[in-house]
C-alpha cells in the first residue's frame, strides 16, 4: 500500500441554525483554511471528493453548486458520495493509491436546519415496508437503545454517563456545540424524548462542513511536520433490514477494525456514535481498553453536522497527531440506521 | 394465492425553511429596492449576478458589490411551446441575459418583442419591473426583458459569457 | 412580502417545499406479500436454511441466494424490542401515544418493524404477545396493517 496521510483538516464551527450563510459560504473559508495549512497549492491538488446529501437542506444538486466553493476550473477530478464525508475520503485514499497523483482534497458539508432532519432520515429506509410508516431518525434508534437495555447489563444512567463526559470533553472544543459540565443522574430526571431515549441520549442538530487535505509519501513530508499517516482503512456493511440484525453489537465496525489492521495499541478513538447507546455499542465492538481516550472532541453528541460528522471523527484524531498530542488514533464513522454501516480508519503518527 | 400488487403510490411531502445565504440575500434585497447587485471577484475582476458569495473558478470570496444597469443583450435563446406556468402562453422566448457590467448571463423571459421581428442572439433588451408598490425581494419583481431597439451588440462583445 | 422574514442584516428565508410524486413498482416478492396484506394474510419466504423472513425479502440477507419459497405466519407474535411515542409526529401511523417495535410474528424468524397501540407506556414488555389490527379498507400496502395490540386474553 501507498503510503498516504491526512496533512490537514479544517471545520466550520458547528451551529444549531445558519441562516446566514449557504453551503458554499459556509465552505469557502474552510476550504481556504486547509488549503493553506496543508501549503499545497490549489493547482497542484490532484482529486477532490465531496460528501453531503441534497435532501437535507432540500437543494437539488447542491453537491455541483458547492464546487464553487474549491474553484473547479481549469476543470479538476472530482467525485462526490451521497454519503458522509468519511466515504468520500475513503475513495480519496483509493484514488490516491493509483500512484499517478500524490494530493487530495476532501470535504463535506450539511445543512440540517433548513429541513426536519428527523423526517428527513427516515427517507433511508426501506421505501416498502418502512417509509409509509414514518418512523424516524430517534424512533429507530430508540428501538436499538431497547434492544441494548434488555440484551445487557447496561443501564439508562449508562447512557447518560456517556452524553455527560462528551458533552464535558467538548469543553475544549471550540467548534463544538453542546459542551458543558453535566450530572449524568440530573440527566435522568428529564422527560423521555422516545423512550428509552432522552433528549441527552440525542445528537443536537447542526450545520457545518469539514475539509480534510491528504497527501503521499514525501509531499506529506514536505509540507506536514508530523503527518497523521493511515496505517487501514475498510468499511463494512450489514443488510438494511432491522429485523434482521442483531442490533445490539455491530459486527460490521468489528471487520472494518481487524481489516484496518486495529491492534491493541491506540491513544485515542474518535467514534461517530450520535446516540449515546451506539457508543457503548462500538466501544464492544472495537475492544477498546479503559486506557484509550474516547472522543476527546466531544463527538456526536456535542456536534453533529450530518454528513460531515463522520469526516470530522478523522479529522479531529489526524488533527491530534499532526500537533503531536497523540501516537496511534482510530477514527470511525457510520452511516444508515442503527449503525448499519461503519468505516474504521487507523492512523499513526511517523 | 392472492393477487400480487404491482405497486403503490408513496408521495413525499418535506417542508423546509430555506435560507439563501449571505450573497443571495443582499442581491435579492436589491432587487426589493428596484436595483440590481452583483458581487466581483478580487482576483479575475469577473462580476457575477446573481453572486453565490464565491468566484467559482479562483475560489475566493466575491465582497465587492457591483451596481449593474438593467439593459443587456442575448447571448441565446429558445422558444418554449409547452404550457409550464398558466400566467404565461406558449410559444414563448426564454433567454440568456448578459447585463452591461456583468460577467455571466441571468436567465429571464423576453416579451414585448414588435410585430415584425424576432428574437436573435444579440440582441439589446432592458428589465420591465412590477409597480414600485410590488417590489419584493425575487427576480419576479423583473417581470421580463423587452427589446430596446437599439442596434444588435456585436458577437464579439458576448463570444466569452455564452 | 409575507413569506421572508428577518430584518436587514439577517439572512432571508422563505418557505420551501418539496414533493415528490413516487410511484413505486414492488417486484414479485414484495408485490406477493402486499397483495396478501389486502386479503388480510401475512406471508413469509424460506430461505435455504429454512429460515423463514418476514417481512419477505428477494435475496437472503446472509448468503444473498434468491429466496422464492412463501410461507404464510400467524397474525400474532412476540415484541423483540420497542420504543415508546409519547407524542406522536405528525406522519406517524397513530395520532395518539403508540410504540414502535419489532415484532416477531409466530413462525417468523425475523421481526417486523411496526406500531402497537398499547394506550400506555406501562402496558408495554419486551417478550409481550401483539395481534394484528387490520385497517377497515385494505389496499396493499404494509399500512393495511393499521398496527398491533396487545393480545386478547383468551
Ligand atoms: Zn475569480
Amino acid at each position: 500500500m501507498r503510503e498516504v496521510a491526512v496533512v490537514s483538516f479544517a471545520q466550520a464551527p458547528n451551529v444549531r441554525r445558519d441562516t446566514e450563510h449557504n453551503e458554499v459560504e459556509i465552505l469557502s473559508p474552510v476550504v481556504r483554511e486547509a488549503m493553506e495549512r496543508s501549503g499545497i497549492p490549489k493547482a497542484d491538488i490532484g482529486f477532490t471528493c465531496s460528501g453531503s446529501s441534497d435532501y437535507l437542506a432540500g437543494q437539488p444538486f447542491s453537491f455541483v453548486t458547492a464546487l464553487d466553493a474549491v474553484g473547479a476550473w481549469p476543470p479538476i477530478r472530482e467525485s462526490h458520495v451521497e454519503m458522509d464525508g468519511a466515504w468520500a475520503l475513503y475513495e480519496a485514499w483509493v484514488r490516491l493509491q493509483h500512484g499517478d497523483i500524490d494530493s487530495a482534497l476532501v470535504y463535506a458539508y450539511g445543512k440540517s436546519s433548513p429541513g426536519d432532519i428527523r423526517e428527513i432520515l427516515s427517507l433511508q429506509l426501506d421505501p416498502y415496508y418502512l417509509a409509509p410508516l414514518w418512523p424516524d431518525a430517534v424512533d429507530v434508534a430508540a428501538l436499538q437503545a431497547r434492544a441494548l437495555l434488555d440484551a445487557t447489563d447496561f443501564t439508562e444512567r449508562d447512557f447518560a454517563a456517556v452524553a455527560a463526559r462528551n458533552r464535558s470533553n467538548a469543553k475544549s472544543n471550540p467548534n463544538s456545540q453542546l459542551a458543558g459540565d453535566f450530572d449524568a443522574d440530573e440527566l435522568l430526571s428529564s422527560d423521555y424524548l422516545v423512550s428509552p431515549l432522552r433528549k441527552h441520549d440525542c445528537p443536537p442538530i447542526s450545520d457545518g462542513a469539514a475539509v480534510i487535505v491528504m497527501a503521499a509519501g514525501d509531499l506529506a513530508r514536505d509540507v506536514c511536520e508530523r503527518p497523521a499517516w493511515i496505517s487501514g482503512i475498510d468499511h463494512r456493511i450489514e443488510a438494511h433490514g432491522l429485523g434482521v440484525r442483531d442490533l445490539t453489537t455491530s459486527p460490521s465496525t468489528t471487520l472494518a477494525a481487524e481489516k484496518a489492521g486495529m491492534n491493541g495499541n491506540i491513544d485515542i478513538a474518535e467514534l461517530h456514535a450520535p446516540f449515546t447507546h451506539q457508543e457503548l455499542i462500538l466501544r464492544e465492538a472495537l475492544g477498546l481498553s479503559e486506557s484509550v481516550s474516547i472522543n476527546p472532541s466531544g463527538g456526536a453528541l456535542a456536534a453533529n453536522p450530518v454528513m460531515v460528522t463522520g469526516l470530522i471523527r478523522i479529522g479531529e484524531a489526524a488533527q491530534r497527531l499532526i500537533d503531536g498530542d497523540a501516537k496511534t488514533a482510530l477514527a470511525h464513522a457510520t452511516s444508515g440506521p442503527c449503525l448499519q454501516q461503519n468505516l474504521v480508519c487507523m492512523m499513526r503518527a511517523a | 394465492m392472492s393477487e400480487p400488487v404491482v405497486g403503490f403510490g408513496a408521495p413525499i411531502r418535506l417542508e423546509y425553511n430555506y435560507t439563501p445565504g449571505s450573497a443571495s440575500s443582499r442581491y435579492l434585497r436589491s432587487i426589493a429596492e428596484g436595483r440590481i447587485v452583483g458581487q466581483r471577484c478580487p482576483n479575475c475582476e469577473k462580476v457575477y449576478v446573481p453572486p453565490r458569495g464565491s468566484c467559482p473558478t479562483c475560489a475566493v470570496p466575491t465582497a465587492e458589490e457591483v451596481e449593474l444597469a438593467h439593459t443587456g443583450t442575448i447571448t441565446t435563446f429558445c422558444v418554449v411551446n409547452l404550457s409550464f406556468y398558466k400566467e404565461i402562453e406558449p410559444p414563448y422566448v426564454c433567454a440568456s441575459i448578459l447585463l452591461d457590467g456583468a460577467d455571466i448571463a441571468l436567465f429571464h423571459l423576453i416579451q414585448e418583442v414588435p410585430e415584425g421581428r424576432e428574437v436573435t442572439m444579440g440582441m439589446r433588451v432592458e428589465a420591465v419591473w412590477v409597480d414600485e408598490s410590488e417590489l419584493a425581494p425575487t427576480l419576479e419583481s423583473i417581470k421580463y426583458f423587452r427589446p430596446t431597439g437599439e442596434p444588435d451588440a456585436s458577437y464579439d462583445s458576448y463570444k466569452e459569457h455564452l | 412580502m409575507a413569506e421572508t422574514v428577518e430584518t436587514q442584516t439577517a439572512g432571508l428565508s422563505a418557505p420551501h417545499v418539496l414533493e415528490y410524486p413516487y410511484t413505486r413498482s414492488v417486484g414479485p416478492v414484495i408485490g406477493r406479500f402486499l397483495g396478501g396484506l389486502r386479503d388480510r394474510k401475512i406471508e413469509g419466504i424460506r430461505t435455504k436454511d429454512g429460515r423463514v423472513l418476514v417481512p419477505p425479502a428477494e435475496y437472503d440477507p446472509v448468503t444473498s441466494e434468491a429466496l422464492s419459497e412463501f410461507v404464510e405466519v400467524g397474525q400474532a407474535g412476540v415484541v423483540k424490542t420497542w420504543a415508546w411515542v409519547s407524542e406522536p409526529r405528525p406522519k406517524h401511523p397513530l395520532d395518539r401515544p403508540f410504540a414502535w417495535a419489532l415484532i416477531q410474528l409466530d413462525g417468523a424468524d425475523t421481526a417486523l418493524l411496526h406500531a402497537i397501540d398499547a394506550g400506555d407506556e406501562s402496558k408495554m414488555s419486551t417478550g409481550m404477545r401483539v395481534q394484528v389490527r387490520w385497517r377497515e379498507e385494505t389496499v396493499g400496502m404494509i399500512t393495511d396493517i393499521e398496527c398491533f395490540e396487545p393480545e386478547a386474553a383468551s
